[in-house]
């Protein structure tokens, strides 16, 4: 018998080497680099020039607007993903595989293509917006519409990450603490939340880098109005327009400062949802 | 507290989970629901606690409605068969749970909370591990956890879902003992779920069995054992030996096989039930029955030897069981495929068009009449 038999499938080092470098090769080329212009290009004109670039009036209101609807996004989408996971997990009714397979819609819809049915069912002219007009409520192309395209396109996140969770954790302990005498409220607030608390964190993390990088269906609803719907994710594209590549990199890197600070809050509930994992699993042995 | 379950029924889907049926549960009684998988004794119990509502009927708690009563003001201790223990608190956390949650106007101040988990905690002998969490705890650990939560409401009545179902054999013995003696002191009305008979007949006063949404019998467990009301209760205590075949001229027959039955009128399709204890074997027939035999597999653990055989000459649905002594053994030694013949003392005979069996006894178990025998299943369980 030849000694090569005795390796197993991929472990000859030519296919791991291979391997190796072309997945490294990869992330440096498509994910490295990229990040690496970015601010290298926003600090070409040296650091007064970026400041004054990040300074400036209408990037700043891009910066309060941007965290501003990821400031409301957030909490709605909070209650509303608990809201629906609570429901599809603990109770039984008809349309209930339905609903779960509804919630995934926003992932799977474009989002230029929701922004653009907002627009129409919301717009001045659109079958809700012309009543509404009547009132004098005007949603699209001010912040309100921002919010409602955000609020759909970032759904998902919280509802997604708990409801397998809930699932697996049954619905016992929380029948358990109703014999006891608990009411709806305390059920929730002590067993309930302490059992999914990391992974709502988690949600809330990915929904608030969702929210605070939606470009495609904001586009459609904003208007573009510099200094007044204007989005941090539409400022860098506005910046590009007008030939100010300083700018725009200034307020990209602002946008990649907040995601690698999502990454590391992401990494770091990771890590303690493990490590709680790992922490039982070790008790239990 | 007394118990009373009036029309009760429960329908899921198209599934008829609990047929009407109504049950009465007396003050202080340890009552056992037994019944196979599906028989609607879980939904029973959780209909009783209010974690599910009934289609119909009523349930009362000592003579009060509490039909549309919300669990949380039943107050009844309910023991869940996975514990559902809190897995974020404590063992002493968790039994504190129900009275942290009370309204501000009854809650016992924190030291008094202490001194009832404490208390609660010696009870199930689990002083030292007071701060340890539910995932470094035994199953059986686990479960004494899940009793004291129950019982740290002083409910009247204590409400446990297959509590021994997850554990195994011998936690289980202990902890079926050390419920009945809390029991006994603690004086509450229990209701168990379980689908082992062993369980449900050593531990409770009264034994329901259901099937299909039904109850089938309600009983204490010497006559549930001595006198079964059908042929589901019968098959459902312990294995059972079948003759099935038509009665003419005196004789219920089928192939070579048949026993006497004097005075009988001529049926087709009559079934006879033999236990394992209730038939003898011999090297011969005896005047009243011929059962040809043949022996398939022995088993020696035990109080009794097992001794598996095949019918010979005719056919049975399932292979027939028989206990011997382990002096009758010695003096036999039967090996796999040695002949024999049983000689039943009782059979439970079943009519096509009866539901409760006749029973029947034949000329030489006229020594010890069937009055006997029922004194020694007593004495069974006396000693258990």
């Amino acid at each position: 018998m030849r000694t090569s038999a005795h390796l197993r499938i991929g472990d000859q080092p030519w296919v791991k080497w291979s391997l190796i470098t072309l997945a490294l090769s990869l992330v440096t080329l498509l994910l490295l680099v990229p990040l690496f212009a970015i601010f290298a290009q926003a600090f070409s004109g040296g650091l007064e020039s970026y400041i004054a670039n990040v300074t400036d009036r209408f990037t700043l209101h891009a910066i309060g607007l941007t965290l501003f609807v990821a400031a409301l996004t957030v909490p709605i989408n909070l209650v509303f993903g608990v809201f629906l996971a609570w429901l599809v997990t603990r109770f039984e009714f008809p349309g209930r595989k339905l609903l779960i397979t509804l919630i995934d819609i926003p992932f799977a819809v474009s989002p230029v293509v929701a922004g653009l049915l907002y627009l129409l069912l919301y717009g001045s002219n659109g079958w809700i917006g012309s009543r509404l007009m009547d009132h004098d409520i005007q949603l699209m192309f001010s912040w309100p519409g921002i919010l409602m395209v955000t609020v759909f396109v970032t759904c998902p996140f919280v509802a997604r990450e708990l409801i397998p969770l809930m699932q697996q954790q049954g619905k016992e302990e929380e029948e358990a603490g109703v014999t006891l005498g608990a009411s709806g409220w305390q059920l929730f607030r002590r067993i309930t939340l302490p059992n999914i608390q990391w992974a709502l964190i988690y949600g809330v993390v990915l929904t608030n880098a969702r929210a605070v990088g939606e470009f495609g269906a904001v586009s459609v609803v904003s208007g573009n109005i510099r200094g007044e719907t204007n989005t941090l994710p539409l400022h860098v594209e506005l910046l590009y327009q007008d030939y100010n590549v300083v700018g725009a990199f200034a307020s990209s890197s602002l946008l990649a400062g907040i995601a690698l600070l999502t990454l590391f809050v992401k990494s770091f509930v990771e890590w303690r949802q493990a490590r709680q994992r790992h922490a039982l699993n070790e008790e239990e042995i | 507290m007394s118990i009373r379950v009036e029309n009760v029924s429960k329908r899921f889907g198209k599934f008829q989970a609990l047929e009407p049926l109504s049950l009465e549960i007396p003050d202080g009684q340890l009552v056992g629901l037994l019944g196979p998988s599906g028989s609607g004794k879980t939904t029973l119990l959780r209909i009783i606690a209010g974690l599910e509502s009934a289609d119909t009927g009523r349930i009362l708690f000592h003579g009060d409605d509490v039909t549309r009563v919300h669990v949380r003001d039943r107050r009844v201790g309910f023991v869940f068969q996975h514990y559902a223990l809190f897995r974020h608190m404590t063992v002493a956390e968790n039994i504190a749970f129900g009275l942290e949650v009370m309204p501000k106007v009854q809650r016992p101040n924190a030291k008094e909370i202490k001194k009832r988990v404490h208390d609660l905690l010696e009870m199930v002998q689990l002083g030292q591990l007071a701060n340890r969490y539910p995932a470094q705890l035994s199953g059986g650990q686990k479960q004494r956890v899940a009793l004291a939560r129950a019982l740290a409401m002083q409910p009247q009545v204590l409400l446990l879902d297959e509590p021994f179902g997850a554990l195994d054999a011998k936690v289980r013995k202990d902890l079926r003992r050390w419920l009945r003696n809390l029991h006994d002191e603690l004086h509450f009305t229990s209701v168990f779920v379980t689908h082992d008979q062993e369980e449900a007949l050593e531990l409770s006063d009264q034994v329901v069995v259901m099937s299909a949404g039904k109850i089938e019998q309600v009983d204490t467990p010497q006559t549930l054992y001595a006198q079964p009301d059908s042929r589901f209760v019968l098959g459902f205590l312990g294995h059972i030996n079948v003759l099935q075949g038509d009665v003419n001229q005196g004789r219920l027959s089928q192939g070579d096989a048949w026993i006497t039955l004097n005075g009988h009128p001529n049926a087709k399709a009559v079934e006879c039930y033999f236990r394992p204890h209730e038939v003898k074997l011999q090297t011969q027939p005896s005047p009243t029955a011929h059962l040809p035999l043949k022996v398939s597999a022995v088993s020696l653990i035990g109080a009794e030897v097992r001794v598996e055989l095949e019918a010979d000459g005719w056919s049975s649905p399932e292979p027939w069981e028989v206990g011997i002594s382990h002096a009758e053994y010695n003096a036999w030694q039967p090996m796999r495929g040695d002949r024999c013949y049983a000689v039943p003392e009782v059979g439970h005979l079943f009519s096509s068009d009866k539901t409760e069996p006749e029973l029947i006894q034949w000329s030489q178990a006229q020594q010890s009449p069937v009055v006997g025998a029922r004194s020694s299943v007593v004495s069974l369980f006396a000693s258990a």
